[in-house]
């Protein structure tokens, strides 16, 4: 029996504030098969006519290979970048590799519209402005925190003399990653992969200002949709990346569980 | 075998070398520049700054961010703690799926969900439509493009955070102590508000602290939800660089935000392990 004992009304208040919570994204669901021409509830009959000028729309479909691919590089960029750092702060735990491994979260807290104006003038005098070599970097970057706080957090159950005990036995640096370290670090790794992934994924920010004239990612796309003319498609773009979201979301879930048994 | 552990510790430094190099280079590099720029542009100087405190629409903006950053945290405290709290009380079973809920819209974008919200809030939109069905209104009522409609989608990105944060705290008070109270002869009342209370002070500091701030840089939700009729501060600063290129304004804008920010979190540190609150 649990010694806090709330009130029904609060208990019931809760619930509330969740439902309030999980619900609304969903209603993009309904609306995405509207048969109107605005954003409504199916009036008369559910419709599919949305869904495939979405399927059927060059640019829409462009829009999603740009994304996936784009978030594919960066991904394994910052997992690449980022896991090897935390090793290595984990490894040195001297006072200079945690500010370090403090300094890494940062892009998680300044807001991103700084960030925004800071790339875009930098990209402007690299001629990287509408690449998506410029787009990669950025998003590999801001990804970089995810990453090292997921790993850092599977290390930090690591017992350290495991990496003593195999340098001792007479194995190299790079041995020691491969064989000992690594290993036991899969799931956590895996967990950073996928936030950094997702992050890349939904960034819209960033992409507005140094997408230029040629990189239209799915959430700049949607971005534009939404400010121009907001059709059903959007709806069905939302649709889209919520049911994908929920997809990896399964996946970190049970990353999470087997880690935990 | 002390110069061994020395040549150890070179190579652990540098691998940690790559992540190192790509943040000074593509972070902190871009993050100074727009520290420079805003005394640079258009002449050397603090003129910018002065604009904090002399144009009559930068303080606008500025009051409009607080206002709102102010009233998504007192929402997102509040409700916040009601299910942190059912949260904390609740059997394990319960609990996974409270949490379940509470981490589902976190993971969805916040422009899906920010669209989301204007659909719903929309004049053609569910609730439009609920209250005509059900007579209580013949015209629909504005519920977005304006700042409810900005309030009720912040507050619905910004509770997660709270949760999370005021749920970690609690988590750590033995709950012993209101019922040591409780059989002392406190009230169910009393037990809470002195007991359980004041034991989650630093959860609410801490996730006070943590919505404000997060608050203050919002982009999206404003721009969707607000129909450009609620101007914050990012979004204020985004149309000086891409309608007006008055690079200056938008800098110094960008810096102040960022130094509030950073300062905010600095002095926050202070008081509780801010690592924490970004999930380490």
């Amino acid at each position: 029996m649990s010694k806090l004992q709330p009130s029904g009304i609060v208990a019931a208040f809760a619930w509330l504030v969740l439902s309030f919570l999980a619900l609304p994204a969903f209603a993009v669901i309904p609306v995405s098969f509207t048969d109107t021409r605005y954003l409504a509830l199916p009036q008369e009959h559910w419709s599919l006519q949305h869904w495939q000028a979405f399927l059927t729309s060059d640019a829409w479909v462009a829009s999603i290979w740009q994304s996936l691919w784009i978030a594919v590089v960066s991904t394994v960029i910052a997992v690449g970048a980022g896991t090897l750092c935390a090793i290595g702060c984990w490894r040195l735990s001297s006072g200079l590799s945690e500010k370090v491994r403090s300094l890494m979260i940062l892009p998680m807290a300044v807001p991103t519209i700084v960030y925004a104006l800071g790339i875009y003038r930098l990209y402007v005098e690299l001629d990287l402005v509408g690449t998506a070599l410029g787009v990669i970097l950025a998003h590999a970057v801001t990804g970089l925190p995810f990453v090292v706080l997921t790993v850092s957090g599977s290390l930090s159950n690591l017992d350290p003399r495991l990496e003593q005990a195999a340098r001792g036995l007479g194995a190299s640096v790079r041995q020691t990653l491969r064989y000992v370290i690594v290993p036991n670090i899969v799931p956590g790794v895996l967990s950073g992969a996928i936030f950094a992934f997702i992050h890349s994924w939904d960034e819209l920010i960033v992409v507005i200002f140094i997408g230029g004239r040629a990189l239209f990612t799915l959430p700049r796309r949607m971005w534009d949709g939404i400010n121009d003319n907001l059709d059903p498609v959007i709806a069905v773009v939302a649709t889209a990346m919520i049911l994908f979201t929920l997809l990896v979301l399964t996946a970190e879930l049970s990353l999470r569980a087997r880690r935990a048994s | 075998m002390l110069s061994r552990t020395k040549d150890v510790n070179r190579v652990y430094w540098l691998i940690v070398l790559p992540a190192l190099i790509m943040l000074v280079a593509i972070y902190f590099v871009p993050l100074g520049n727009v520290l420079l720029t805003s005394v640079r542009e258009p002449k050397p100087g603090f003129a910018n700054y002065e604009l904090l405190f002399t144009s009559a629409s930068v303080q606008k903006t500025l009051m409009t961010t607080v206002r709102i950053a102010a009233i998504t945290t007192a929402f997102a405290l509040l409700l916040g703690y009601a299910v942190a709290y059912a949260m904390r009380a609740a059997t394990s079973q319960r609990q996974r799926l409270m949490l379940f809920c509470v981490l589902l819209p976190f993971w969805i974008s916040v422009l899906v969900r920010s669209f989301a919200w204007l659909t719903i809030l929309g004049p053609q939109g569910p609730i439009n439509a609920a209250l005509q069905g059900l007579g209580l209104t013949d015209e629909p009522i504005q519920l977005a493009r304006n700042e409810t409609g900005v309030l009720i989608a912040m507050v619905h990105v910004m509770l997660p955070y709270a949760i999370l944060t005021l749920y970690a705290n609690m988590r750590g008070i033995d709950a012993g102590l209101v019922a040591a109270a409780r059989s002392l002869g406190a009230s169910r009342f009393q037990a809470f508000r002195m007991v359980f209370l004041p034991l989650t002070r630093p959860g609410l500091i801490g996730a006070g602290t943590l919505v404000f701030i997060l608050s203050l840089g919002f982009y999206v939700t404003p721009a969707i939800l607000g129909g450009g009729r609620v101007l914050m501060v990012a979004q204020y600063t985004a149309i000086q660089i891409n309608e007006t290129s008055r690079w200056g304004l938008g800098t110094m804008l960008a810096a102040s935000l960022m130094i509030a920010v950073v300062g905010a979190l600095w002095a926050l540190s202070r008081v509780i392990d801010v690592k924490r609150l970004f999930g380490a």
